[in-house]
């Protein structure tokens, strides 16, 4: 290794990674934070192995603004690969040091084991609590020379994730705080995007048992009392009595879609191969497309807010405390250093949330008082103002050559922004910084370029094929808020591609395995590709139709993370049901055996609820979607068997939380077209999806 | 005093005598997690669907965000913080499954299933009837939460 991993450049004191007390306790700190992800299982078994200590022995301390390191956002499947090397190689630097202090401490070289470096062949030993005052690590990672790394080991078969027994018993979540003299905080928001507060009868609020302040601040509107139920009660009546005013027009359902649909005139070309097509005897093209995901994260979205002497102590579950302060600074006119955040576990979270939002939320309610704040969103509001899942259209067209190749390969994609998280573009994207008496607009732009802007993640097939294009229509953001959720364009797009291979494959008359190793030079993607075909029992000559279809699919996450591949089987008799997924990983090296299967098999269970059921809508009246009867997701009855097998691989570990979401779309469009003859292109594929494609087809 | 002034409650949860002060329509649920400090049982939709705010109610699982305080007086709540052994045996099989991903709903599932368990239901498909409408989990974990709740079934068949 030459080059130091960027998060341990920009955070290069070992002393931000990892504590030793005289008493042995060794702490290690991270900016990657816990999202249900288990990714605090694996920063402990990463410093573990790389200490030579039982994982036990390890804390891993909560990750906060004023002491850990600031590692932007935890997203992107980035955590283990960028996250994980940095603690790597900053524990293994500091393990270093302890060697040397316990070699001059025993005048010999010595050997570590479970925690004590001894002199080989004597019972000298010291452990790492023994050196702690002879140890500074008050030292830079740039001065230190690159340690020996111990690596991976054998992803820690039988390892328990140490934080799941205070989950699965008692207090562990953000919501189950409790600060002395903690208030409850509620916020009174539209029911429909194109509303703005006017006003409320707020001495009758005032006046309700519990309530301690009614707070206004231009359009924004909450209440704080002395306990939940009677915030939630103040609001209930806040809104009986509100007044709103129309701002703009938005399209109705139907016209969002034909909006999405439009021809995209300004798309951007993002990748144009040069050279002349070969000889192309068949075109083919589709259009696929998706609407959009609602976050529906279990627990509402919360934050603690405590104001002393114009400082702000916060308590919150975004994915990125960094970021979150320098915004929260501007929209409430401090400095940055006049905020401490630290990061507290939420219930489990697939992209940028509300998270932000009610950190801005706490922060003004509790403002008008001097004790902490805990704000809870409503279910309606998280399933309404929450960042959307980005609506997606994607048009793909491609040629084939008379032996049956890929002559060349055009696509366009037209998407709502996939990337508007707090900090990400040039405006303030904190829900109610806009609604302020003195407002600050949200992004009109995104600070993220090509190849991360998100709508064009995995556009690119992982095929080699010629003569590809890619355009892009970045359009605005539409009637729903949409930023990141879970695999971002990923999941539509490989949905689209590998919806296409098949078709192309149908045109070259040939099986759809073949046809995609035949496109294939990655032996990776090739090796997945046949272990989850051979783990589903694949075979070429099954009949399909009955109802009865199995499907494959297949990518590299944004072509440079963690390969999966999918073969699904689904039956239908009135709707499509999921029967099994066997799918096949390949994440480089296992830090956490166990941590990695429930990672892409959780993305898996959620990319068949995205698929088959899932769409947000609004009507004239406002926002459709106010609770989960409105939103049904898969469920414990529907649960398909699911099985994955783990390749085994030598290179640099990958995060997996994503990899899954789109072959495993992509597969079960082609399922559902290997059952019934005819392919459904725009998801979610339910009932009259599946119905209106038998019809077109007759 | 009206009728919805607070007033004192005596019930049983987890085995111990407790009073609470209350208005009659306060939601179980609040009454737990900001009466008693019993955390454990979450809050999730305030809607009855979600089902992380599920307990015992006389031996029975049922959510707690709409139920009203009054309608609990003098019965037996147990929470997953209560001293069942069918729940201690519940929760041994999910962590040996390491059936969680975020845990967010996983409390509720739990005490559904003990719940169930207890009643003597012994049928795969009945427990999955019920979870599927009382339950809902957002992370995927429903593969390794049946692979748990198999386990428990064998154990008990
Ligand atoms: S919180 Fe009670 S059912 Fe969701
Ligand atoms: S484990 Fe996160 S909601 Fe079920």
């Amino acid at each position: 290794m030459t080059e130091l991993p960027s998060n341990l450049k920009s955070n290069p004191r070992l002393d931000r990674w990892i504590d030793v007390a005289p008493d042995g306790t060794i702490t290690i700190r991270s900016g990657k934070v816990e999202l249900g992800q288990g990714i605090g299982a694996a920063m402990l078994l990463i410093a573990a192995s790389e200490l030579r200590v039982d994982p036990a022995a390890l804390t891993l301390a909560p990750a906060d603004t004023a002491r850990a390191p600031a590692e932007g956002f935890t997203a992107g499947s980035l955590s283990v690969e960028h996250g994980g090397a940095a603690m790597r190689l900053a524990v293994a630097m500091a393990r270093a040091l302890f060697m040397q202090a316990a070699e001059a401490a025993l005048g010999a070289p010595v050997e570590l084991e479970n925690g004590l470096f001894s002199v080989p062949g004597t019972n000298r030993s010291v452990g790492y609590g023994d050196l702690a005052a002879e140890v500074d690590l008050s030292v830079s990672a740039l001065d230190q020379p690159i340690p020996v790394l111990f690596g991976e080991g054998d992803g820690a078969p039988g390892f328990r994730r140490p934080d799941l027994p205070a989950k699965l018993s008692g207090a562990a979540f953000i919501q189950d705080l409790r600060l002395p003299g903690m208030l409850f905080g509620r916020v009174l928001r539209p029911e429909a995007p194109w509303l703005r507060l006017d006003g409320f009868d707020e001495a009758a609020v005032a006046a309700l048992p519990g309530v301690v302040r009614v707070v206004r601040d231009g359009a924004f509107a909450g209440v704080v009392a002395e306990r939940d139920d009677d915030a939630r009660a103040a609001i209930e009546k806040a809104r009986r009595s509100a007044r709103w005013s129309r701002i703009g027009t938005l399209p109705t359902c139907d016209e969002a879609q034909t909006w999405l649909d439009a021809p995209a005139e300004e798309a951007e070309t993002l990748l144009e191969d040069a050279g002349e097509p070969a000889e192309t005897v068949t075109r083919l093209s589709s259009s696929y497309a998706r609407g959009f995901l609602v976050h529906a994260a279990m627990g509402p979205s919360c934050a603690v807010a405590h104001w002393t002497d114009g400082r702000l102590d916060l308590h919150t579950h975004s994915q990125g405390i960094h970021p979150l302060r320098k915004q929260l600074a501007t929209a409430l006119r401090i400095a940055e250093d006049a905020i401490n955040a630290v990061h507290v576990p939420g219930a489990g979270c697939y992209g940028h949330n509300a998270a932000d939002d009610v950190a801005l939320d706490a922060a003004l309610l509790a403002r008008a008082v001097d004790r902490p704040v805990m704000v809870l969103w409503s279910r309606e509001d998280e399933m309404s103002w929450s960042p959307h899942g980005a609506a997606m259209r994607v048009d793909l067209a491609a040629g084939l050559s008379a032996e049956g190749r890929i002559t060349h390969w055009d696509c366009r994609i037209a998407s709502t922004p996939h990337v508007a998280r707090p900090g990400s573009g040039n405006g303030l994207d904190l829900l109610a910084a806009r609604d302020l008496e003195t407002p600050h607009p949200p992004s009109t732009q995104s600070n993220f370029k090509v190849p991360d802007r998100g709508a064009d993640r995995n556009s690119v097939p992982i095929y080699a094929l010629p003569q590809r294009r890619v355009r892009l229509n970045q359009r605005p953001q539409g009637p729903l808020r949409s930023s990141a959720l879970r695999a971002l364009g990923a999941h539509a797009n490989v949905f689209a591609v590998e919806s296409f291979m098949d078709e192309l494959a149908a045109a070259a008359g040939a099986d759809p395995l073949a046809f995609r190793l035949a496109h294939c030079e990655d032996p990776r993607a090739a090796a997945v590709l046949k272990a989850a075909a051979s783990a589903g029992g694949w075979d070429p000559d099954e009949p399909g139709g009955e109802g009865i279809g199995r499907g494959l699919g297949v990518a590299r996450y944004k072509n440079s993370g963690a390969y999966y591949a999918a073969m699904v089987r689904v039956e239908i008799e009135e709707s499509v049901r999921v029967v099994s997924i066997h799918g096949a990983v390949d994440a480089g090296r296992v830090v956490h055996r166990d941590g990695l299967i429930n990672q892409v098999e959780g993305g898996a269970v959620q990319a068949v609820s995205w698929t088959l059921m899932e769409e947000a809508r609004w009507t004239d009246e406002g926002f459709a979607v106010r609770a989960w009867e409105d939103y049904p997701v898969l469920g414990f009855r529907d649960m398909p068997e699911i099985v994955t097998e783990v390749l085994r691989s030598d290179a640099p570990p990958l995060g997996a939380g994503e990899c899954s979401a789109g072959p495993v779309a992509g597969a079960i469009g082609n399922a559902v077209a290997h059952a019934l003859g005819v392919r459904a292109r725009r998801m979610p594929i339910t009932r009259e999806r599946v119905m209106a494609a038998m019809d077109a087809a007759l | 005093m009206s009728m919805d002034d607070p007033r004192p409650y005596d019930l049983t949860v987890d085995g111990r005598a407790v009073r609470v002060t209350a208005r009659p329509d306060t939601p179980v649920l609040s009454v737990l997690r900001d009466d008693l400090g019993l955390l454990g049982t979450r809050t999730g939709c305030l809607q009855g669907r979600c089902g992380s705010c599920t307990v015992h109610l006389d031996g029975k699982a049922v959510q707690t965000c709409s139920l009203p305080l009054w309608s609990v007086e003098g019965r037996r709540i147990d929470t997953v913080e209560g001293p069942s052994p069918t729940l201690a045996r519940v929760r041994e099989a999910f962590l040996e499954e390491q059936a969680a991903q975020c845990g967010y709903c996983v409390n509720g599932i739990m005490m559904t299933v003990s719940a169930l368990l207890d009643e003597g239901v012994r049928d795969r498909s009945e427990m999955l009837e019920t979870l599927d409408e009382r339950h809902l989990c957002r992370c995927g974990a429903h593969p390794r939460m049946l692979r748990a709740i198999d386990r428990l079934l064998e154990g008990a068949a």
